[in-house]
């Protein structure tokens, strides 16, 4: 669904992503992980249009997306949410929502109706009416993923999600995210919470240093080598199998 | 539209029944005092599009406001074209600079207090041409020819001016009221709140953004061009003068922003404040600008949802409905 070819972008002299690829099949949730730092972001950033590569190509279903601005590639089906949730502080709930509706519904009850229709889903039914700016941290990213639902994006990418989250509101967003990937959804998520990505996703990609060091099963990657180093430091990964061993 | 409150319902019955009153006054001083509250309701109005809902503050509404006058009277000054054909492309022109205007500043990607001061240069630039052109009559202006009739729009009865003034605004509201329920409403809305999120959700801003500025032209030509009708003489500094440019932001920043009726509530009161206030102190001119000052400060520190926000709070219902704010 999604292939992203040698994408890579440089800040200055900082090469901050440098000949990455990816592919996310359809129905997929597929990870990408790497310590802070490390250009997850900033690819998420080329692939949703927000940023513009130096080199490379994204495209999506089929068709070059590269350099297009974010409403066009929004249009086509595929979204980002940020890392910071970015609610609409002054709006309410399902107006929040209805933003995101508003992309292929134009009138305004269609749009709200939706809205509400989403909120319910992603269990938001009694705080449609509060204010934005009233909810919790949960409660924002879960409206940042209704939001984003709520244009008909078939391909969502979450960064970060669960960032900041205590132990049984991730246990919600997993659950939330399996039910929308059953419904018809594809995911590709940068995620620091490892039990979440051990649990949801089919495949990982490795990010270090603005390269891919890993891709293959989250099970596989958390014993690489090559990983546990960029997580903890050069030589972590003999001094672990030392420990191990001893 | 649903108001939120009863105490948002008073400050609108009370607006109503102070507009009402006029006709029953029938003090020259009073009509004349409220249609220039009027013809300023509409620029507020005009500001309220891009201020109040998509949070562009332009400190240059004067541009549009002049440039809707400036158009209507070199058409019918220099060219003899027909009043009603000059008035109304004394509106669009009025939207082409606001388009033009926020083309500009917007491919730059210009925001927040940079728009301002782009808004403002734009106004001051054009007073300068405005000033030194013979088409636009130079430092002595453009006056009409006297000639009342429904044919050249020149209405010598105060109480016919007003009465079209009242049903302008009406309509400005209306579609203010209309914007503010549709897609594109909630666009701008979206884009003052958080841009970059907007852009994620799939929202051209940029194209948003430029169309409030061609929405919010015309309603700013179309107050120029009425000034122009109403006292058959403009020249570049009460046209696009500053002043006409804080006006615009004044109004509904006190009476409250990005609101439908904010701007008129917050014009209406201003205006009979600083008349009110040159009657107790007739020596002092310029002490209604103090005055702006002084409430402005008051009501960006206190009201920063001016004063259908205070309102709202008094007398809420209880049943409020989720999908419907004043």
């Amino acid at each position: 669904m999604l292939e992203v070819r040698n994408l890579s972008k440089s800040f200055g002299g900082l090469q901050a992503v440098s000949d990455v690829s990816l592919d996310v099949p359809e129905g997929s949730i597929v990870g990408l992980l790497g310590p802070n730092g490390a250009g997850k972001t900033t690819c998420f950033t080329m692939i949703a249009g927000f940023t513009k590569p130096n080199a490379g190509s994204v495209t999506f279903e089929g068709k070059d997306i590269t350099g297009l601005p974010p409403h066009q590639i929004c249009a086509r089906g595929m979204i980002r949410t940020f890392q910071i949730v970015q609610p609409f502080a002054g709006l309410t709930v399902q107006e929040n929502i209805a933003v995101g509706a508003y992309l292929h519904h134009h009138e305004r009850q269609e749009a709200m109706a939706l809205a509400r229709d989403v909120g319910k889903r992603l269990g938001m039914g009694n705080m449609l009416d509060r204010p934005a700016s009233s909810l919790t941290i949960a409660g924002r990213k879960r409206l940042e993923l209704a939001r984003a639902l709520a244009t008909g994006a078939k391909l969502l990418l979450l960064d970060e999600v669960m960032a900041g989250l205590i132990p049984s509101e991730i246990n919600e967003i997993v659950g939330i995210i399996r039910q929308i990937r059953e419904e018809g959804h594809t995911f590709l998520m940068i995620e620091h919470v490892m039990q979440a990505v051990m649990s949801l996703a089919e495949t990982a990609y490795v990010l270090n240093q603005g390269k891919l060091i890993a891709h293959g099963p989250p099970r596989d990657l958390v014993k690489d080598a090559s990983v546990v180093e960029a997580y903890l430091g050069h030589g972590a990964a003999a001094r672990l199998q030392d420990e191990h061993h001893a | 539209m649903k108001l939120q409150s009863a105490g948002q319902i008073a400050l609108v019955v009370a607006a109503c029944a102070y507009l009402l009153s006029v006709y029953l006054m029938s003090s020259p001083v009073w009509i004349g005092f409220t249609i220039n509250a009027l013809i300023v309701a509409i620029i507020a109005l005009s500001w309220n599009i891009t201020g109040g809902f998509g949070g562009m503050s332009s400190f240059g509404h004067a541009a549009l406001y002049g440039t809707g006058a400036y158009a209507s009277a070199i058409l019918q000054v220099q060219f003899g074209v027909n009043a009603w054909i000059a008035f109304g492309f004394g509106i669009i022109a009025g939207a082409a600079m606001g388009g033009f205007i926020g083309a500009l500043a917007f491919r730059y990607g210009l925001k927040g207090s940079y728009f301002a001061l782009v808004t403002l240069a734009f106004a001051e630039v054009l007073r300068i041409c405005a000033s030194s052109f013979a088409i636009t009559g130079g430092g002595s202006g453009l006056q009409l020819r006297l000639d009342p009739g429904v044919g050249t729009l020149q209405f010598p009865d105060r109480t016919v001016f007003y009465t079209i003034l009242l049903v302008v605004v009406a309509l400005v509201m209306l579609l203010t009221l209309l914007i503010k329920k549709s897609r594109f409403g909630a666009y701008l809305v979206a884009i003052r709140e958080n841009e970059d999120a907007a852009r994620a959700l799939g929202i051209d801003t940029y194209k948003i953004k430029v169309q409030a500025m061609v929405i919010s032209g015309a309603f700013g030509g179309l107050a120029g061009a009425l000034y122009l009708q109403l006292f058959l003489f403009i020249d570049s500094t009460v046209v696009y003068g500053s002043a006409v440019s804080i006006e615009a932001l004044i109004g509904p920043i006190i009476g409250g922003a990005g609101t439908v009726w904010g701007p008129l509530i917050g014009t209406l009161g201003l205006h009979l404040l600083s008349e009110g206030a040159k009657h107790l102190l007739p020596n002092a001119p310029g002490l209604n600008f103090v005055l702006y000052a002084i409430v402005l400060i008051c009501a960006v520190r206190l009201l920063p949802r001016g004063l259908m926000g205070l309102a709202a709070l008094f007398g809420t219902f209880n049943s409020r409905k989720d999908d419907d704010h004043a």
